[in-house]
């Protein structure tokens, strides 16, 4: 059974067809509200990637959902739902900020590595609980994250209108970071000569950080010994409790790598892109590492391509806004709908395929069963 | 003479034919059961009997064939239908609401209108008849939860009875119950039949067969082999037409010579999450170089004990290998610190304990050992190569088929899976061996294969602990049998200075002086 | 400075009011989770409803054909959940996820589209909006000591969807408990197998489930958008509820009765955290209206870790149903 479809339609063809779906969908939507679908594509095109300036962004959103879906992913194969992205990248930022208001760094390259492990590990403290909970006490995780969320989003509040608040600001905001503390942006980096590249666009160094984390979540999970217990627990909780492999450890530990990724965004948000620490700065970036998650199967090559796509869907979609009278949220009608498809109805569109696959192959063999 | 064309068959079937993907469960099954007789059906595990009976019940549907209820052809496409057509069935895993009372579950999907209480006012009378009707009693107002596995079953048939069932199906009733149990359950079974009903017993248990049926049926790979009176059978016969060959139950063994005492347990106890006793105060050893054999019915605490043996329980008490004491709580009580102390353990349920189903062969051949030396490359890393040469070599000796280190354990057939999970335990050359249920839902061909195995290490003198609900395979590995009944140890025997009768007794807790 | 100032009427009156979606929500969750069928997606259908509801009351002038169309729509996602969850056995978590974007983005899509208010609908006046009822001798018995204020200032004055919700415990208690419905639907949610071998659709329960659940959203989704002091839809205007209903939910462990006092206990929280000067007033000093917004979620996490008694969801929630084999 399990042979009948060959991986490439695994993990390419099922989530081309769930995507194709979300796609049609959107254009009907689109269409519904009088615009054009074909012109809508064009025009985020242009604006996500036919320009550098355009790509600059598409990179730096697509970065934030590298961060964020690989979170998602690695709890995934542990078959643990962590909802909670949105509020351990909160938490991340807080960390980032403290970082780079409060200790004196030298140079960026120091601030960048002090600031990605503050990030890390306030993203991860914040994942702890939910975690602990879920292994000691048996609290669905799922349910605690989406808890936590709405607590990081109300201790974020609290913070930037007190403690946290640039004197004399109206604005619940830190201070601006210091000079330091800035990272290279793109176009800090690629230009050359007279000729600017990245003009003025947010991507910055952070890209490579979140390419590194891939590598790294793809070590993890398929090299190394940790990640073949995870994967076993996310499989078999009963197996891995017979081969002696703790779940208290191992629920713990995917958390906290878990949160850990998420919080690492806020060095592209807020250290990179803001210098200073907003309110509501993740915008929702925890939540389209599920949909990233989800598109790219857990795999982080996947979820590299998946990022892009979504980086891609809100640099178009910010132009849709600019230039026509579709609003920015058709992005999240688009997100909601790839959730669904690659997620939800996963099965609506695998067993039409499997069944074509079998039918494709009943010629040659029969020497099943 | 009465001819078949005077009374009509309670039940006929005609060619029927199911297929689950790539797997035919039935193969153009015909079969007829006269009314007011018990029929049963008999064949290994997997051989289709309990989907054919699914089948009737309108569980699954049918691919082909005919269904004759009575003489009249009844269209059965799902469990209404089957129960419009009076057929009642108590499947092997109970279909009951756990926190249900008795009398909700009774009424269930047949309450008499969309109020409860006049159903359950109705339902509490016609119990009260039932109870005296065919000693069945029961506590109408108990929580499932909180009453035995016995007490549910009788919950069972009740509920087909308060649907007016004639005809009445069980699978494998007997496998949770003690042989006293068990008898009780024949008992009413033969009132039923004495009622007129008709009833239809699925079992793998030659015994039931030849003391309970009139007549029997026996299937072997979804195909129907037979169908005979009872009356002019035997045990042997029958075991041939289930296999297809003769089965040599004995299993050829050289005279234990028994070493230094390897596993002594001494007062050990174990409760569960409610804090039920499930192992009262065990005291067993093993010895290198025999097979001490746990009989018993399942469920009375011989998967507790080899949890705990394997690292994955809690327990009080003590437990020493090889002179020293093992960790029965804490950090150091797990299945990673058993493996170093050379105790090896083929599970009782290797699909959901013994192997990740999903994983490839050669990631199944580590599991457990995974973080051995000999799979270790650059400190966390895992030496994927290494593992994959190891399947290779293990899977070529144990011959496993097919001999393919990338297919994912799902792939592999039940003694496949066995053969592997077997190889990846003994060739760790263990100083003990537990092993729980060797040969279940595994054919023939590999039964005397992995018996063979489980003989070889005793004769190198290794120390095994062998736990098995089936009686005669006990009988054949054991140098020494004991038998568990409510978490106790009933008694210990030689196995030549025993019978299955003997066994019998003690596994229902009956010790001599009572007997 | 006196503590009963927090308990003041016109502070209970705006609990019970601000309880009602909530309540309603809570007991959408209830339906559905006792079949089997977690819904993190209340916050969705609540926000899809509150935001038709709005739009067709905006544009016939009439709150009751709003209110169908919110159901209706509440509906829909409903649908969209079941087909998702059951008919295609998917993730029901991240099926619920879903539609709160869903929701989320399309309720801003077509407000823009419909009203070109930047996502919002007009406000509500006159017939487009429900107004409060005043009970019989509501004025009569006003100036009566002690029972006058109460029946008068709490009691009576609300919206008719604020009724419905304190009925629609009872009933729905009476049909959970006391119904041949009930009972299979409490069982589907325990034990599926034991319903499909009484002969009795799995996939036809809960799909009734889901859709009690989605009515009830959709009235709890009218009263935010249709019956508050401002009526009118606004962009994200839940802003949480759905997960404080879950939140409740799991407070009150599945039982109707304990999600009245769940949903009562937080819309308090809700009322109070509006009135900080009486919070200074009464207690002596000031409590962050943070932790106030944040208290639901505290306390469901202090439950959810077992303390106060272990919430146990129902055996089968989650979980498709697929026969064994």
């Amino acid at each position: 059974m399990d042979s009948a479809m060959p991986k490439w339609a695994d993990v390419f063809l099922i989530p081309m067809i769930s995507l194709l779906l979300a796609a049609v969908f959107s254009a009907i939507v689109i269409y519904a509200i009088g615009e054009s679908p074909i012109e809508a594509l064009k025009l985020m095109v242009v604006g996500a990637v036919g320009s550098t300036y355009g790509w600059g962004y598409t990179l730096y959103y697509a970065t934030n959902f590298m961060f964020t879906g690989l979170a998602v992913a690695v709890a995934f194969h542990a078959r643990l739902f962590n909802i909670g992205g949105e509020g351990q990248a909160m938490l991340g930022g807080l960390g980032v900020a403290l970082a780079c208001l409060y200790i004196p760094w030298s140079h960026w390259a120091f601030a960048l590595i002090g600031s990605a492990t503050a990030g890390a590990v306030f993203g991860a403290a914040w994942a702890a609980i939910p975690a602990f909970l879920q292994a000691k006490r048996g609290s669905h995780i799922v349910i605690t994250t989406i808890m936590f969320n709405f607590i990081a989003a109300a201790l974020l509040n609290f913070l930037l209108i007190g403690a946290l608040k640039l004197k004399g600001a109206m604005e619940p905001a830190t201070g601006k970071f210091p000079e330091p503390t800035h990272l290279p942006s793109f176009q800090d980096m690629f230009s050359y000569g007279d000729t600017v590249l990245f003009r003025g666009a947010p991507a910055n160094i952070s890209f490579f950080v979140a390419l590194l984390a891939c590598v790294f979540v793809w070590a993890l999970i398929w090299r190394t010994r940790l990640g073949y217990e995870l994967r076993a627990y996310g499989h078999s909780p009963t197996a891995a409790k017979y081969a002696g492999i703790n779940p208290t450890k191992i629920i713990m530990v995917t958390m906290l790598i878990s949160g850990a990724l998420a919080g690492m965004m806020a060095v592209n948000n807020v250290q990179g892109e803001a210098e200073r620490l907003v309110l509501n700065a993740v915008e929702g970036a925890g939540f389209i590492g599920i949909a990233v998650a989800l598109m790219g199967r857990s795999h982080p090559f996947g979820v590299l391509l998946a990022a892009l796509l979504f980086g891609f869907l809100y640099q178009g979609g910010a132009e849709l806004a600019l230039w026509t009278k579709i609003p920015r949220e058709m992005i999240v009608v688009i997100q909601a709908l790839v959730i669904q498809f690659t997620g939800a109805l996963d099965d609506m569109v695998r067993t039409p395929v499997t069944k074509i696959f079998v039918a494709l192959r009943r010629p040659p063999s029969g020497q099943e069963g | 003479m009465t001819t078949a064309a005077d009374v009509a068959p309670a039940i006929e079937l005609r060619g029927i034919s199911k297929a689950f993907g790539a797997v035919q469960a039935n193969k153009d099954i015909s079969i007829r059961v006269m009314p007011g007789t018990i029929h049963g059906i008999i064949g290994e595990n997997g051989a289709g009997k309990s989907t054919l009976m699914s089948i009737l019940y309108g569980f699954y549907k049918a691919d082909a064939g005919e269904i004759f209820i009575s003489g009249r052809k009844t269209s059965i496409p799902d469990s209404q239908a089957a129960i419009a057509a009076g057929i009642g069935m108590v499947f092997q895993h109970f279909k009951l609401v756990e926190n249900f009372t008795v009398l909700e579950n009774i009424i269930l999907g047949a309450e008499d209108s969309g109020l409860l209480s006049p159903s359950l006012r109705r339902a509490r009378r016609e119990l009260a008849a039932l109870a005296d009707e065919y000693g069945l009693q029961v506590e109408p107002d108990a929580l499932i939860e909180d009453i035995g596995v016995g007490m549910q079953q009788r919950v069972e048939i009740l509920k087909a009875l308060y649907r007016k069932a004639d005809i009445l199906i069980l699978d494998e009733p007997t496998g949770v119950l003690t042989p006293a149990e068990a008898d009780q359950l024949f008992r009413i079974l033969e009132r039923l039949k004495a009622e007129g009903k008709t009833i239809i017993l699925i079992t793998h248990k030659l015994r039931e067969i030849m003391g309970a049926t009139d007549t029997v049926s026996v299937m072997r790979r979804g195909e129907m082999t037979a169908t005979v009176k009872t009356s002019n059978t035997s045990p042997a016969e029958l075991a041939e037409l289930m296999v297809g060959r003769k089965v040599l139950l004995q299993v050829e063994k050289q005279p234990r010579k028994p070493g230094a005492r390897i596993l002594d347990i001494s007062n050990l106890t174990v409760h569960d999450e409610k804090n039920v006793p499930r192992l009262k105060g065990i005291n067993l050893h093993v010895n290198a170089g025999e097979i001490l054999g746990i009989a018993g019915v399942a469920g009375n605490g011989q998967s507790e004990l080899l949890e705990v043996l394997g690292g994955y329980a809690q327990a009080s008490g003590q437990i020493t290998m090889n002179g020293q004491s093992l960790d029965l709580t804490g950090a150091k009580s797990d299945g990673q610190s058993r493996r170093t102390r050379g105790i090896a353990h083929v599970p009782e349920d290797r699909q959901r304990e013994g192997l990740i189903m999903d994983y490839q062969a050669w990631e199944n051949i580590a599991f457990g050992y995974h973080r051995d030396h000999a799979y270790r490359k650059a400190g966390l890393f895992m030496d994927h190569g290494a593992m994959r040469r190891d399947t290779t070599e293990k899977m070529a000796r144990f011959d496993v088929r097919p001999p393919d280190p990338r297919l994912a354990a799902k792939s592999f057939s039940g003694g496949n899976q066995q053969k592997i999970v077997l190889a990846r335990e003994i060739e760790r050359n263990p100083d003990l061996l537990l092993i729980g249920q060797p040969t279940r839902g595994v054919d023939i061909g590999a039964i005397e294969f992995i018996h063979q195995q489980i003989i070889a290490l005793r004769d190198q003198g290794k120390a095994i602990l062998l736990v098995s609900v089936e009686l005669e395979e006990i009988l054949a590995l054991s140098d020494r049998i004991a038998v568990m009944f409510d978490g106790q140890i009933m008694g210990e025997r030689l196995p030549e200075n025993t019978d299955e009768k003997e066994l019998g007794l003690l596994m229902a807790g009956i010790t001599e002086e009572a007997a | 400075m006196s503590i009963f100032l927090l308990f003041q009427i016109e502070v209970l009156d705006s609990a019970l009011r601000l309880a009602t979606p909530l309540l309603l929500a809570c007991l959408a969750g209830l339906f559905s989770e006792r079949a089997g069928i977690f819904d993190i997606g209340l916050e969705g259908k609540i926000l899809m409803s509150a935001f038709v509801s709005a739009a067709i009351a905006s544009v016939t002038g009439d709150v009751w054909l709003g209110m169908l169309a919110g159901i209706c729509a509440s509906l829909v996602l409903s649908l969209i959940h079941g087909v998702a969850s059951i008919t295609f056995r998917g993730d029901q978590l991240i099926s619920g996820v879903a539609i709160n974007f869903l929701a989320a983005g399309l309720s801003v899509v077509i407000a823009q589209s419909w009203f070109r208010e930047g996502g919002r609908t007009p406000q509500l006046s006159g017939d487009a909006r429900f107004s409060g009822i005043d009970l019989p001798f509501a004025n009569t018995l006003a100036d009566t000591p002690l029972i006058g204020p109460v029946y008068h200032g709490l009691i009576s004055g609300h919206t008719i969807l604020v009724y419905v919700a304190l009925l629609t415990v009872p009933l729905s208690w009476w049909i959970l408990f006391r119904t041949r419905f009930g009972l299979r639907l409490r069982a589907v949610g325990e034990n599926p197998a034991s319903v499909d071998t009484a002969g009795i659709s799995v996939v036809g329960l809960r799909f009734a489930a889901v859709m009690i659940c989605g009515i009830l959203c959709g009235l709890a989704g009218a009263q935010m958008a249709t019956a508050e002091p401002a009526a009118g839809f606004v962009k994200d205007m839940t802003a949480g509820r759905g997960f404080i209903a879950l939140a409740a939910l799991i407070f009150a462990k599945w039982r109707p009765w304990h999600a009245l006092y769940a949903c009562l206990l937080f819309g308090y929280l809700q009322a109070i955290a509006l009135r900080p000067d009486l919070i200074e007033a009464a207690l002596g000093f000031s409590v962050q209206t943070q932790l106030l917004d944040v208290l639901p979620y505290i306390l469901t996490v202090v439950i959810l870790a077992g303390f106060g008694g272990k919430a146990i969801p129902p055996r089968a929630g989650g979980e498709p149903y697929v026969k064994e084999r």
